[in-house]
């Protein structure tokens, strides 16, 4: 069953209604209810194997719920980061954030790509195939390209994990700037890093 | 329209400047169809037969494509920067398309080496074989691309992807081979370009359901 996309001008930005994904026999989620408004800052915690990663690509549409409703906005509004930073490691971080510019079709792209290079700190590293750069460094890739085309829904996977302590604050301190105009789903072993920030926390059993 | 093919061409691009970076898989399917090539000049009696060597030509490309098609999505897989295209707002059908278009520049590369190759082993090819050639392309990327992409999500891969996309191959065959021997290759022709039509639009329209789980 595919989610139905929203209108991200309505009220909820995600809304399930007993949501369900099953991987074969295995049963991941199960009637799930929870609504994100616009500007709401969501917070899903859960041990491993709880589902936090499933029910996140559900919220972007890379997957598809086995049971119940799911309503998500338009993935033109979404930015997702997952475990993965979804950058080519035989392109360099320029010639990334250039290709998903282009498919995002960003106005002014080189000004963009350049001020959130400079921003994470990877404008040294611009020209370095991604291949090369430390887990670090390509999780605030991942961040860039996440934030690339300035997303309505920032749909967030353990987005400190292989950050050290120069990235985590700058972390912080963009969440800080995106939380007044922006909707986040953000999964954590950690909600107390976002704590201050956060609307709402939907714990996975 | 000019979105599409826009974002399509960002796409094969980015697989051209991957493989001109990594140099993985032409030079596989270079060595590869002049090995064949190779091996099969040996393999066939002194006197050999013209057909039997069109014959032979045919397999050699087909299987080198099959090696092209099998990496198609190696660096999407790797780090399910799938995901990352998916997501984008464009037509889903662009990256297809945009694979499409990669694989057919590297299949014709690869042929660029291999039908001289065979004019040095065998006999010379004729106009209706290289078109029928051109055509057979257009049908195996078309069909092989989206079969590849299916593979890749799978864990038996490597084993897929032959098994999808060599019976799915035989109407090319049947008319490569049918072009490039008969008297008047007209109809040959006409079947390779009827098939490439309908298998590109069934391919078209599918991937965005193989692409999403």
């Amino acid at each position: 069953m595919a989610p139905k996309r929203i209108d991200a001008g309505g009220r909820a930005m995600i809304q399930a209604r007993g949501l369900g994904k099953r991987f074969g026999d295995k049963r991941v989620l199960a009637e799930l209810d929870f609504e994100v408004a616009d500007g709401d800052f969501l917070v899903v915690t859960g041990p491993n194997g709880s589902g936090k990663t499933t029910l996140l690509r559900l919220c972007v549409g890379l997957a598809a719920p086995t049971s119940g409703e799911l309503d998500i906005p338009d993935r033109s509004l979404i930015g997702y980061l997952g475990h993965d930073p979804l950058v080519y490691r035989e392109l360099t971080a320029l010639e990334n954030l250039n290709l998903y510019g282009r498919l995002y079709r960003i106005l002014q792209r080189r000004e963009r790509i350049g001020m959130l290079l400079e921003r994470f700190g990877l404008w040294d590293a611009r020209n370095e195939r991604t291949g090369s750069l430390s887990r670090g460094m390509l999780q605030r890739l991942g961040l860039c390209r996440t934030l690339l085309h300035e997303p309505a829904l920032l749909v967030l996977d353990e987005p400190y994990s292989s950050l050290d302590a120069e990235g985590a604050t700058l972390l912080d301190s963009e969440l800080a700037d995106l939380r007044p105009t922006r909707t986040l789903v953000v999964a954590t072993h950690d909600p107390t890093r976002v704590a201050r920030l956060a609307s709402g926390r939907l714990a996975l059993a | 329209m000019r979105r599409y093919l826009a974002d399509a061409a960002v796409l094969a691009r980015k697989d051209v400047l991957l493989e001109l970076r990594g140099r993985e898989t032409l030079p596989a399917m270079v060595l590869f169809v002049v090995s064949a090539l190779v091996v099969f000049h040996f393999a066939l009696p002194g006197e050999q037969s013209r057909l039997a060597a069109l014959g032979l030509l045919w397999v050699a490309i087909l299987f080198t494509a099959l090696l092209g098609l099998g990496r198609a999505f190696v660096a999407e897989r790797e780090h399910r920067l799938l995901d990352g295209l998916v997501l984008a707002p464009c037509d889903r059908s662009a990256i297809w398309l945009g694979k499409v278009a990669a694989t057919f520049v590297f299949l014709l590369l690869a042929e660029a080496v291999a039908l001289p190759a065979f004019q040095l082993f065998f006999s010379g090819i004729d106009g209706p074989t290289v078109a029928a050639v051109l055509l057979a392309d257009v049908g195996i990327c078309a069909v092989g691309t989206l079969l590849a992409a299916m593979a890749s999500a799978g864990r038996a891969r490597e084993l897929l992807l032959p098994l999808l996309f060599l019976p799915l191959a035989i109407p090319i065959m049947i008319g490569g081979v049918g072009a490039a021997t008969v008297e008047h290759p007209a109809r040959y022709l006409g079947f390779l370009g009827l098939y490439d039509v309908l298998f590109a639009i069934l391919a078209w329209a599918s991937f965005e359901y193989v692409v999403t789980e």
